[in-house]
């Protein structure tokens, strides 16, 4: 039993279950344009894996088959996957809500400069990385030069309307920039949309704020500054009952680049594959079983459950 | 003097209750109550907190509250200018006692 099992145990609250699968989350590949200090996966240029064609088409027969409702496309950076657009344009058919979890850089790679137009077409919903709104702390995490290139990217976005018309929400996502946990993610958004708004004219509809996971590139770095210990303490102290009940694994099935399920992007990273009493690939997929199934729980669950919550 | 202050013993605080707990609980609840959100935002309580800190140059309240600023959203520019507001207050109380000075020598000058 993992530590936070036994956490659960004493509150005599049962194993944490799904109750049912709104959304179906794709990781589309590892492969990025940049290589973020908080990253949990290890993406970057140098990562090859892509989520193949038949893979691709599998996790759309499970949208068209079940009453899914939204799609989650993340990666690496999703755009590197080359069959990105067909994905949104056949969940776009069958009436799904498309969500893209985009770095903003990308936008300058070759091939990817209309993008944004196709997104504002096919109403895709965008999820924005950017850890802070000031370019000091944000260079820092993601890299020298990249905060003006995402200030630039968001003011394209919001001349299609993003952040503006109803159907076209941009939201952007705080990590905090080394060993602490993100603040009131209320607060927080009323200092991002002044900042932003002052500073550079850029408007967003919601701010999420997100914990970061101690594994991937942020967990080496904990290990190497010797901050892994007093992370750890901090996030375990912070535990907070309230979020079980929210949790994104309760409501979410992901699925690898190589279709293996995963109960959230986290486990992935981690190689911690669904409950062994459920399919464990997507071309397996069963609706009945994955909708009820036990959550594969381990240390990293605090961080989820720190808090506010992070999901 | 590099050994006086152990980061470790920031986690020792609770044993300055151990021969008076009594008071020590009555500066606890003080403490966190006054760091409370009230007119005062989590945010700004902290920010001043970090101040004070190197106004009394206290070690254990700038790691303290440097990571407090850092968890409230703030960055380095925030931490920054605090330090300097700290630092212009403190210029400027020394600065301007060289009017007790003046008077001091005024009372015995001809």
């Amino acid at each position: 039993m993992t530590e936070f099992e036994e956490k659960l145990t004493a509150l005599h609250s049962g194993p944490l279950r799904a109750v049912g699968i709104e959304t179906l989350q794709l990781n589309l590949g590892y492969k990025c344009n940049m290589t973020c200090k908080h990253c949990h996966l290890d993406a970057g240029p140098s990562r090859t894996e892509l989520m193949d064609r038949t893979t691709v088409n599998e996790a759309l027969m499970v949208l068209s088959d079940y009453n899914i409702d939204t799609i989650d496309l993340t990666g690496g950076a999703p755009e590197f996957n080359t069959h990105l657009r067909d994905i949104i344009i056949e969940a776009r058919r069958m009436g799904r809500r498309i969500i893209v979890r985009s770095n903003l850089t990308i936008f300058y790679e070759q091939g990817m400069e209309e993008l944004p137009d196709f997104y504002s077409e096919n109403a895709v919903e965008i999820i924005a990385s950017l850890p802070h709104y000031a370019e000091t702390g944000a260079d820092r995490v993601r890299g020298k030069g990249t905060f003006s290139k995402s200030i630039a990217v968001l003011k394209r976005l919001n001349g299609l309307g993003y952040g503006i018309v109803p159907g076209k929400k941009l939201h952007l996502v705080y990590n905090p920039m080394g060993a602490f946990l993100p603040p009131s993610q209320a607060e927080l958004e009323t200092y991002y949309k002044k900042e932003l708004q002052t500073s550079f004219g850029i408007v967003f509809n919601c701010l999420y704020t997100f914990a970061n996971m101690p594994i991937g590139r942020f967990g080496e770095f904990l290990l190497r500054s010797n901050n892994i210990k007093p992370y750890m303490e901090k996030v375990k102290s912070a535990f907070n009952p309230d979020t079980l009940c929210n949790l994104m694994c309760s409501r979410l099935i992901n699925v690898g680049w190589d279709g293996a399920l995963y109960d959230c992007d986290f486990n992935q990273a981690l190689g911690l594959p669904v409950d062994q009493d459920c399919p464990r690939h997507i071309r397996d997929y069963d609706h009945a079983a994955l909708s009820g199934r036990r959550i594969v729980m381990g240390h990293h669950c605090f961080v989820c459950s720190a808090g506010q919550g992070s999901t | 003097m590099g050994e006086y202050y152990k980061s470790g013993d920031l986690g020792r605080f609770a044993e300055m209750g151990r021969h008076n707990p009594e008071l020590f609980t009555k500066f606890m609840d003080w403490y966190s109550s006054s760091l409370k959100p009230g007119l005062l935002s989590k945010r700004e309580k902290v920010l001043i907190g970090l101040a004070v800190a190197h106004a009394i140059q206290c070690p254990y309240c700038i790691d303290a509250y440097t990571q407090e600023c850092l968890g409230e959203g703030m960055d380095l520019g925030h931490i920054t200018e605090a330090v300097h507001v700290a630092s212009a207050i403190r210029g400027g109380a020394s600065l301007i006692h060289g009017i007790q000075a003046y008077n001091a020598a005024e009372k015995i000058s001809l």
